[in-house]
Order: C-alpha cells, then sequence, then structure tokens
C-alpha cells in the first residue's frame, strides 16, 4: 500500500510495532541483552506460549510476472511473553534461537507500555536499526561495485 | 484480546497424557479420567475440556463455541490456533454447557462415520445426580455414571443419536479436571 499520509501525522500505532518488532526479530539474543544491560531490569514475565520452533513455507516468484512457487520451508522460533503488569508480547524469529524469541516478545510488551516505551525505544531500538541498516548499506555497496548491466535483460523486462 | 493464561507447559507430553484419557474415556464409557489437572484456564472453561481443546483442535479443525464461552473465546483461539465457525451444524467439535439439539449436528454418512461432531460438554459434577445406565460396547457388564447437570429427557435424546449408529454424535463429559465420555455406540437407560 502506498504511503499517502501527510508528513505531520503520526505513524499509526502498527506501524511502530511492525517496525520494533522488524528490528528485533532481525537481532541477535546477545545484542539485545547488551544493550538492555545498561537498562533498569524489566518486570518478571510469564510465558504463554513457547519458545518453540515450527516451520513456515517461503514462497518466492521467478522473474517479474512468474507465477508464486513454494520455495522451501524455513525454521522459525515463536514466543509470547506476558509482563507481570499486563501487555502481552509476540515474536516470530527466523532460526533456531530461543532466548531471541523470548527476548524479543519480552521487549515487544515492554514497548507497548508508555511508561517505558521511549526509553528502551532510544536505548534497544534505535541502535540496533542503526547497526542493521549500516550493514545492509555495507553489503548492497558491495553488490553495487560487482553489477554489470544487460542491455538484452533491460529490453526483457519492459514488456511485462 | 485477552490471553492472560498459558496452556500446557510442555504441549508434547500433556496433549499426549490428555489423548489418552479420552482415549480410554470413550473406549471404556462410564469411567472417568483426569485431564488438564496443571492446566489454569480462563473463567468458564474446566480444565479438562480446555486440555481436550488443547489436543485435538487445531487451525484445520472446525469449533463452535457456546455464546455463554465468550470470555475464554481469546484464549482458546490463541493456543489452539483455531478460527471458531458461526453455526454448531458445520462443527467437527462443539464446546457448550447445554446440550444442543444432537439431531442438529453433523453426524457423519455412513461411508465416513467420523466425520461426525463431538460435544465437549460441561456438567456439573460425576458421582451424584442422575443415574445412567450403559451397555454396549466395551462394557462386558453394564456399567453405572453418575452425572450432574443432564436434562430430564436425556436418555430419550441420546436413545434417538444411538439409533443412528454407525453415523451420530460423540460426548464428552467435563467437571473440573474430569472427564467421562458417552460414544454414540453405547445404550444409556435411566
Amino acid at each position: 500500500m502506498p504511503n499517502t499520509a501527510p508528513p505531520e501525522t503520526p505513524p499509526p500505532p502498527q506501524a511502530a510495532r511492525r517496525h520494533w518488532m522488524s528490528v528485533l526479530a532481525r537481532a541477535g539474543a546477545g545484542e539485545i541483552a547488551a544493550l538492555l544491560a545498561a537498562l533498569p531490569a524489566l518486570p518478571g514475565h510469564v510465558r504463554l506460549r513457547g519458545p518453540e520452533a515450527g516451520l513456515v513455507m517461503l514462497r518466492g516468484r521467478a522473474g517479474g510476472g512468474g507465477a508464486a512457487f513454494n520455495l522451501g520451508e524455513m525454521t522459525v522460533m515463536r514466543c509470547t511473553v506476558r509482563l507481570a503488569d499486563g501487555p502481552v508480547g509476540h515474536a516470530y524469529v527466523t532460526g533456531r534461537d530461543a532466548a531471541q524469541a523470548e527476548l524479543a516478545a519480552l521487549l515487544d510488551a515492554a514497548l507497548q507500555d508508555p511508561a517505558r516505551h521511549d526509553a528502551l525505544q532510544a536505548a534497544v531500538i534505535a541502535p540496533l536499526a542503526a547497526r542493521q541498516l549500516a550493514a545492509r548499506d555495507a553489503a548492497a555497496r558491495r553488490a553495487a561495485a560487482t553489477k554489470v548491466n544487460f542491455f538484452t535483460m533491460a529490453t526483457m523486462r519492459t514488456d511485462s | 484480546m485477552s490471553i492472560d493464561l498459558p496452556g500446557f507447559a510442555d504441549p508434547v507430553l500433556e496433549s499426549q497424557a490428555c489423548f489418552r484419557a479420552v482415549l480410554d474415556a470413550l473406549a471404556r464409557p462410564g469411567t472417568v479420567h483426569e485431564a488438564g489437572v496443571d492446566l489454569r484456564t480462563p473463567a468458564p472453561l474446566a480444565p479438562a475440556a480446555a486440555a481436550v481443546l488443547l489436543t485435538l483442535v487445531d487451525g484445520e479443525t472446525r469449533l463452535w463455541i457456546a455464546p455463554d464461552f465468550a470470555a475464554a473465546r481469546d484464549w482458546i483461539t490463541f493456543h489452539c490456533g483455531a478460527a471458531p465457525v458461526p453455526a454448531a451444524e458445520a462443527a467437527d467439535f462443539v464446546l457448550a454447557s447445554a446440550l444442543p439439539d444432537l439431531a442438529t449436528l453433523e453426524t457423519g454418512s455412513d461411508e465416513q462415520p467420523d466425520a461426525s461432531a463431538t460435544v465437549i460438554l460441561h456438567v456439573a459434577g460425576f458421582g451424584r445426580g442422575r443415574r445412567l445406565r450403559l451397555s454396549g460396547p466395551g462394557l462386558r457388564i453394564p456399567a453405572v455414571l453418575e452425572v450432574d447437570g443432564l436434562a430430564e429427557d436425556f436418555p430419550a435424546i441420546w436413545a434417538a443419536n444411538h439409533a443412528l449408529f454407525p453415523r451420530g454424535v460423540d460426548l464428552l463429559l467435563c467437571c473440573g479436571s474430569r472427564l467421562a465420555a458417552l460414544p454414540r455406540s453405547v445404550r444409556v437407560e435411566a
């Protein structure tokens, strides 16, 4: 969906939550724990489900106009926790790291609490997001340096 | 959405134990078994019924939840991964605290009697209340099951269901963390 909202309206809460969930899903358990260590301890939590491993089917497309096909299955850990004082947090992360799934779910719950949100956002999510952006940027630069433009490929793309 | 309570602490072992309890209860009608003893469940939902749902219901199972279980609905849909269906007639599992009209439920076909519905019914207690005399497969001598909270005309209702055999509805009776079963093959006399 194109973002047509005027820039002065704040992003809806789902968008903010989607952002921190995606950042947490890409961060390692050690990385998250290291950033959390500098903050006051979070309240206790109850595991409502998991952390447990499962499979999700990844779908892909060959070319711009190709039909979707099943590329293969990938291992995913999921976890749902409830903080002692209320909010419920969910996490789905790729791989088999139970600690990461639990930490991500715990932070998802804590970030929904307005009293904790700003401190956690600044101390954990922002540095992780910056790190991930830098890593993606570096990889994109390395890839871009090897890019070759094929004239025939460019003309094939125009018909669909 | 309110999912304040966890499901099974060990999903594999606990659902296997509950499956065994349901199997035994169906194989020997009249016996009462423990299920979901360690489970903490949202208000109207009995631990035994919750354990049965966690064990038997998943995303591919059609579940109908009676309106009086509205407070437990979120917990059930979250932990079972099931999307409840709007009508009991189309359901594989029916969760209720009052016996629904068995004639309107899915009873399967002669070729596929397994496509029938299973009713998970909350009752007020075992060992007191209405005395039911059970006979049929699995019972060398007739058994007696005392159930509190069944309707007066239950033997007549059940006779109609039993007459459909091999089609028909199976009944799981739950109270607290105890359950008993009435498979469609059993004959019930007052």
